[in-house]
């Protein structure tokens, strides 16, 4: 019977240990061993999004990763995107725009706008539009949720 | 998921050595964008997975303009897509990567797992094929060379022999005057499974106006990948013409096999083919051209 392993990685810039068997998922892993309840399940497939992490800079669904993939790994996960001076910008907008209803898919969203406006600061709609197809809502009907990073985005 | 063991080799030899030794016991993981899925449906089960994504030469992505581009079999679409000279030489793979699934997949798929996936419906297996390209195993009888269009036997079935894995992807630098390209037809914008896919690739003489020669091979119309020789060869000493392309087109949809499922029916998909190889073969045109 297969057993425990250990993993050492870096969750939201502290170095973390825990154990997990290989058939855990990273979301299983961050939901269930380390308590982390911010990511989300949607599909566990693929085709949502609500998992989403950042996972050495990129972002992915960690319902198809493993949890013994993050040996030596950094990620990022939504708890890590509030600093101690207050929310992120993506945050704030979120709120200011009604981007969300029931927020199950709100993490994901955020984690995703926030690795494309790193690398693309002046993201236009097109692209914000393209590198979310990946993001499903069920609530909101996607426009606030565009309109939410738009308006973080310097392109003008 | 059932309980596996995980084992991440950082050599081929030490790979080889456990798959030949598991035998059907273990599955190789590069992105897990289709094993995860699978093995989590029930629809592959394995005691053993293999994570190849530490192995040096599975992440080798270098192109040098005499041997052309080494893809190692497990690095993700998305530095495939970034890097770029990869992009500007090979701008008919960068099609394929840049719409396998959405930002999030494309993290983690390869190529390498796209074709050792074996779908009908995987975006890369035309691409490679219209670029030549030649998949490069190791096994435990040492090394050889599979030509794309001869890697996927049927659905989820692939040329591999126990012990086997794909190591890299090797695609020659495209000649003078040469274009290609993919595209699928699928009825959302992203994030859709391909209901036909075409990708082709030109090479035209140095007047632009001729066709030298043509590679055209399609996706999701047969239980593999098919090879349309008879179309992309109708192309070669022809002249760049509509009359042309239109036989070609005819050619590719006469190769189709098409099944009805919930995505397409026979008709609509064979029609699909004839369209989608005009618009392909248009495109590799224009970029032979320099376009
Ligand atoms: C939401 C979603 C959307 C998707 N969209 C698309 C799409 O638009 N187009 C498309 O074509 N596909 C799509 N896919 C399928 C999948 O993402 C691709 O086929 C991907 O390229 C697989 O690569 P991978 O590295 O994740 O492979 P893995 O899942 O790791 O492996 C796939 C298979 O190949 C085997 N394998 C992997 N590497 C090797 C190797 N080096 N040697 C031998 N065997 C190996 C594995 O054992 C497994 O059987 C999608 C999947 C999801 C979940
Ligand atoms: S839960 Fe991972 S993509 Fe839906
Ligand atoms: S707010 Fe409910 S799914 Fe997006």
């Amino acid at each position: 019977m297969p057993g425990v392993t250990h993993v050492q990685s870096t969750l939201n810039g502290e170095v973390i240990n825990f154990l997990c068997e290989p058939r855990q998922s990273l979301l299983e892993v961050l939901r269930d061993v380390l308590g982390m309840t911010g990511t989300k399940e949607g599909c566990n497939d693929g085709n949502c999004g609500a998992c989403t992490i950042i996972l050495d800079g990129r972002i992915v669904d960690s319902c198809l990763v493993l949890g013994v993939e993050a040996e030596g790994r950094e990620m990022m996960t939504i708890e890590g995107m509030a600093s101690a001076e207050g929310l992120h910008p993506l945050q704030q907008s979120f709120l200011e725009n009604a981007a969300l209803q029931c927020g199950i898919c709100t993490p994901g969203f955020l984690l995703a706008s926030k690795s494309l406006l790193d690398q693309e600061p002046d993201a236009d709609e097109g692209r914000i539009r393209h590198w979310l197809a990946g993001n499903l809502c069920r609530c909101t009907g996607y426009d606030k949720i565009i309109r939410a990073v738009m308006q973080v985005s310097t392109a003008k | 998921m059932e309980p596996f063991d995980f084992v991440s080799p950082t050599t081929i030899e030490e790979a080889v050595k456990t798959l030949a030794s598991a035998g059907d016991q273990a599955r190789i993981l590069a992105g897990g964008t289709d094993l995860l899925v699978q093995m989590r449906a029930g629809r592959r089960t394995a005691p053993l997975v293999v994570d190849i994504k530490g192995i040096p030469e599975l992440n080798v992505l270098s192109y040098d303009a005499s041997k052309g581009l080494t893809l190692g079999a497990a690095v993700p679409c998305y530095k495939i897509y970034e890097d770029e000279t990869v992009a500007k030489v090979y701008p008919g793979l960068i099609d394929a990567a840049f719409l396998i699934g959405g930002i999030q997949i494309q993290g983690r798929a390869s190529i390498g797992g796209n074709i050792c996936n074996a779908a009908p419906s995987g975006d890369a297996i035309p691409a490679v094929i219209a670029l030549r390209g030649v998949c490069n195993v190791a096994g435990p009888n040492g090394t050889r060379e599979i030509l794309c269009e001869d890697f996927c036997t049927a659905p989820g079935q692939n040329a591999l022999k126990n012990g086997e894995i794909l190591v890299s992807i090797s695609i020659p630098a495209p000649q003078a005057n040469s274009g290609a390209n993919y595209l699928r037809f699928i009825p959302r914008n992203e994030m859709d499974i391909a209901v036909v896919g075409v990708g082709t690739s030109v090479q035209l003489d140095a007047s632009g106006q001729n066709f030298v020669s043509a590679r055209i091979a399609l996706a999701s119309v047969a239980p593999t990948p098919v090879f349309a020789t008879e179309a992309g060869d109708s192309l070669a000493g022809k002249a760049v013409s509509e009359e042309a392309i239109q036989q070609a087109s005819e050619l590719a949809m006469a190769a189709a096999k098409p099944i009805s499922d919930m995505r397409g029916t026979i008709r609509q998909r064979i029609h699909l083919i004839g369209v989608f190889t005009r618009r392909t073969l248009n495109i590799a045109i224009e970029r032979a051209r320099g376009g």
